[in-house]
């Protein structure tokens, strides 16, 4: 196996690294700045910051395999301080972000409502769900998620990280981690369920003639 | 050469999210493994999750305003400072 390649040495190389990294998933960390702090403009701020940072130290940065994380690490260390910063009672924002998680009820599985094996001749509405699910109500599902919840969803569904990795960057036991996850899947999937009845995707709220099980 | 051990719907489902997250022991995710094989039932809840895993890697891709673009153009055309 060949060893990691060193990091560029001139600030040059490093700025157009870092700059070439950063263009690659600047919509995806954009879209995570979105998810935890809920608001564009604080997103906008939180992504500019999280760049000043990353260029002012990336100098430290030893093994260029890791920025991805690395910078999303600084992306989430730079939300809690500003957090922090702004919370009246500091001590409950941090709470909030770093309380354990409650042991999960009896996981919600989304499919175990929606799926009617006497339909699979005709329809199959676990399948009708997920073709008219838009993006914007997923997020919608994500974002109404409490704060513990929503950024392990986050950095794990949305974004892909392994659970060490998630642990490195919130600073929590891996344990603590498949806890919130494992919570915080079956909360979305009970957001998704109430989603499915209003729009009348759900069995017993769509129509049940077979022709019209394709609700637009 | 280990046989794998047979397992039921339930325990198969109680893992089912960490199999998709690759988070498992091997020989459990080599259990699931058979165990979807054979259960078409189980395949088929597999098979919802990780869609509903896919549609929300999707949603993680937002297009970014250009004002963010040209605050970060700016930032790397000032170079680095320390």
């Amino acid at each position: 196996m060949s060893s990691k390649p060193r990091p560029p040495e001139t600030r040059d190389d490093l700025r157009t690294f870092c700059e070439t990294e950063i263009g690659a998933i600047l919509d995806r960390l954009y879209g995570t700045a979105l998810r935890l702090t809920r608001n564009q403009a604080d997103a906008e701020d939180l992504v500019a910051d999280t760049v000043v940072k990353a260029l002012g130290n990336i100098s430290r940065l030893q093994d260029r395999s890791c920025f991805h994380g690395w910078v999303f690490r600084i992306l989430y260390n730079t939300f809690k301080s500003n957090c922090r910063r702004k919370s009246a009672r500091p001590e409950d924002c941090i709470s909030s972000l770093t309380g354990d998680a409650t042991e999960a009820d009896d996981t919600f599985w989304l499919f175990d409502k929606l799926h009617q094996p006497f339909l699979l001749w005709w329809g199959n509405y676990e399948q009708e769900f997920l073709d008219q699910l838009e993006i914007e109500d997923l997020c919608k599902a994500v974002d109404a998620l409490p704060d513990n919840y929503r950024i392990v969803i986050t950095l794990s569904d949305i974004e892909g990280f392994s659970y060490q990795e998630i642990a490195d960057t919130l600073e929590i036991p891996v344990g603590t981690v498949r806890s919130r996850l494992a919570r915080g899947r079956s909360m979305l999937q009970k957001s998704l369920w109430d989603y499915a009845q209003t729009v009348g995707l759900a069995p017993g709220h769509a129509k049940p003639q077979g022709d019209d099980l394709c609700v637009k | 050469m280990r046989k794998v051990k047979d397992i039921s719907c339930e325990e198969a489902i109680r893992h089912l999210l960490e199999y998709l997250d690759s988070e498992c022991e091997v020989h459990t995710h080599e259990e699931i493994d058979q165990h979807l094989s054979a259960c078409q039932a189980c395949y088929s809840r597999m098979e919802f999750e990780k869609r509903l895993r896919s549609q929300l890697r999707n949603s993680g891709e937002q297009a970014v305003p250009d004002s963010l673009k040209n605050r970060i153009d700016k930032l790397f055309s000032g170079g680095l400072k320390n």
